[in-house]
């Protein structure tokens, strides 16, 4: 099967005054449609930056990054920004909901870049917010839910544009054990009953048991 | 799609106390600044309001009030048979050979002394000025030393209701009356006869002369018989406005001036106050900046949410200016008016254009102080902005 993620020879490398560090070197590996994987390793072992290049946030100092068929690092700033709206959606360590915002307007807030209607948003931001379970917080404010309830409206948030890959951050690192069980397991449905390609960074051994396939990095390199 | 006007307010909503102090800076700016600029248009309306178009004035070339200027009586007759002049039934000229004095008066509740402009008018002086009615009293009676007070020296000045006298020329003389020139200048005046006031004063020429013409359009061809007329070479015309209005000009411009320097120096504390504020909001929320640029939100995008920002807060601000500016028509003030050297008595008045102004500064304002901060947030580096989580 056609890998929807194609990683080569991807090197990355941080300067702090003139020193440079290297963070990733000679990456490759591949990612197949509707994997779950989890991306393992210590701190600083450059898996978080391996995750933000998969998402376009970041770019490779070499090497390339196919997200079906797309050669992202060769995108100019503007166009990466269409393609994240188009392709990723993002569940973070913190949730990062914009707490002026309720939960359907966080959820709302990718499909403003979409040519939808208000009624088309409507009915994606109930549907999305349906599977997450929070049909009936739509109108809450992120300090009105707990940790657990924020971190679904944020996955909410990353399945409302049906992405192409969901990239999540250590999604379970801030809650406690039963949100964090509620979460995986959200994820795990989404992978399996909707098919989701999800990459998901992770220090807990029991988050990264719930993934198809774990990859540990160390010191920037696959291990 | 733009990232919704909601989230700017509600984050002005969400920081109240700083929104609020921030819209008091922009707003207290506003307010002064309307303010000058209502005080010098209250100071031209009352002055314009003084004219009538179909009124002319004849002074001596050259003078800028009718303190400056002479009319021998042999020229008010002759320019009042004038064929463009309106006459009355009785077929005497609607004109009112006038002469303008200037005397002290002592002010209500300060003791501080203001000039007056006492004006001796004909008869008809009244007629040609309709705007001018009696309120209280009666008018003067011609040949008498009568007079009546407008209404604005009947209220400031010391010793000036009916039945009381005022020294001046002389001679006392008897307030019989108050009128209201509906906040004309003429407000600002004291009326009597004038050959009874020339007499006082041993003026053997008037000072100027009012006269209503037969139609508005009849203005040129008076004003050219005027010029072929040599007897008349001495003299000029011009509308009653047009003559008032240019007595305002010096007056206006100096408060205009004055006021708006002020202003643009208050103006900077309320823009760096607007940047400071929206410095910290920007500083506040950079997760959230890092976040909406990673769901995909460009760069002129979140310019836009913060500048829409600074717009919302120099926008509630100038409104509040605005309005509470717009209070300031209840208050009258007097001053020196450079142009007759006369107390003028006048308001603040607001107009369609001192709003918008007023809205646009503000706004300005806002634009100012909120563009660098929003062009820092507009460029922050997401995975920097991402981990200030």
């Amino acid at each position: 099967m056609e890998p929807i993620i194609a990683i080569r020879d991807l090197s990355k490398s941080y300067y702090r005054e003139s020193l440079e560090i290297p963070v990733l070197q000679n990456i490759s590996m591949d990612i197949a449609r509707g994997e779950f994987l989890a991306l393992m390793g210590p701190s600083g072992s450059g898996k978080t930056t391996l995750l933000n290049l998969i998402a376009g946030i970041d770019r490779p100092d070499a090497g390339s990054i196919l997200v079906n068929g797309t050669d992202v690092p060769t995108l100019n700033e503007s166009e990466l920004a269409e393609w994240r709206a188009q392709n990723v959606g993002f569940v973070f360590q913190f949730y990062n909901l914009l707490p002026v915002l309720t939960a359907f307007e966080n959820v709302e807030l990718p499909l403003l870049l979409t040519p939808l209607t208000k009624k088309q948003r409507r009915e994606h931001v109930e549907a999305a917010l349906g599977v997450v379970g929070l049909g009936d917080r739509m109108n809450h404010t992120p300090k009105q839910l707990s940790g657990g309830q924020e971190q679904r409206v944020a996955i909410a948030r990353a399945i409302v544009t049906d992405p192409t890959i969901i990239v999540a951050d250590e999604p379970t690192g801030d809650l406690d054990k039963r949100s964090a069980e509620e979460i995986l397991a959200l994820l795990e449905r989404l992978n399996s009953a909707f098919e989701k390609t999800i990459v998901m960074v992770t220090h807990d051994p029991r988050a990264a048991d719930r993934a198809h396939v774990q990859r540990h990095l160390e010191k920037g390199e696959l291990l | 799609m733009k990232i919704p006007l909601s989230y700017s307010y509600r984050n002005l909503w969400q920081r109240r106390l700083t929104s609020v102090l921030t819209m008091g800076g922009i707003g207290l700016v506003v307010f002064v600044f309307a303010a000058v600029l209502m005080l010098a248009n209250g100071l031209r309306e009352t002055l314009v309001a003084t004219g009538r178009e179909d009124n002319v004035v004849v002074v001596r070339k050259s003078a800028q009030s009718e303190m400056m200027s002479a009319v021998s009586r042999e020229s008010a007759s002759v320019i009042a048979s004038f064929p463009e002049v309106e006459t009355m039934a009785s077929g005497t000229a609607l004109s009112s050979s006038e002469v303008s004095v200037i005397i002290n008066l002592l002010k209500i509740g300060s003791n501080d002394m203001g000039n007056v402009t006492v004006r001796g008018v004909a008869p008809e002086g009244l007629m040609i000025r309709p705007q001018v009615r009696i309120v209280e009293g009666r008018s003067f009676q011609t040949g008498t030393s009568e007079i009546i007070v407008g209404a604005s020296i009947h209220g400031r000045f010391q010793g000036c209701s009916i039945g009381q006298t005022l020294r001046f020329g002389g001679r006392d003389w008897t307030i019989t009356g108050v009128f209201d020139g509906q906040k004309s200048g003429y407000d600002s005046e004291v009326w009597g006869d004038s050959d009874q006031l020339m007499q006082a004063f041993n003026r053997p020429v008037f000072s100027s002369m009012a006269l209503r013409l037969r139609s508005v359009g009849d203005f040129d061809a008076f004003k050219a018989r005027m010029a072929s007329e040599p007897r008349l070479q001495q003299l000029e015309t011009k509308r009653e406005k047009l003559f008032f209005a240019e007595q305002s000009e010096t007056m206006a411009a100096f408060i205009r001036i004055l006021g708006l320097v002020i202003t643009i120096i208050f103006s900077f504390g309320a823009v760096i106050g607007a940047m400071i504020t929206m410095y910290a909001s920007v500083a506040n929320r950079t997760a959230e900046i890092g976040t909406l640029r990673a769901l995909g939100f460009k760069r002129r995008s979140i310019l836009s949410a913060f500048l829409f920002e600074a717009l919302f807060l120099s926008g509630i601000g100038g409104g509040v200016g605005l309005l509470l500016s717009s209070g300031l028509q209840f208050i009258t003030i007097s001053t020196i008016n450079f142009g007759s050297f006369s107390e003028v008595a006048f308001g603040f008045t607001l107009s369609p254009s001192i709003a918008l102004n007023s809205m646009l500064f503000s706004l300005f304002m806002g634009v100012v102080g909120g563009f660098i901060p929003a062009v820092r947030a507009s460029r922050m580096n997401i995975i920097t902005a991402l981990r200030s989580t």
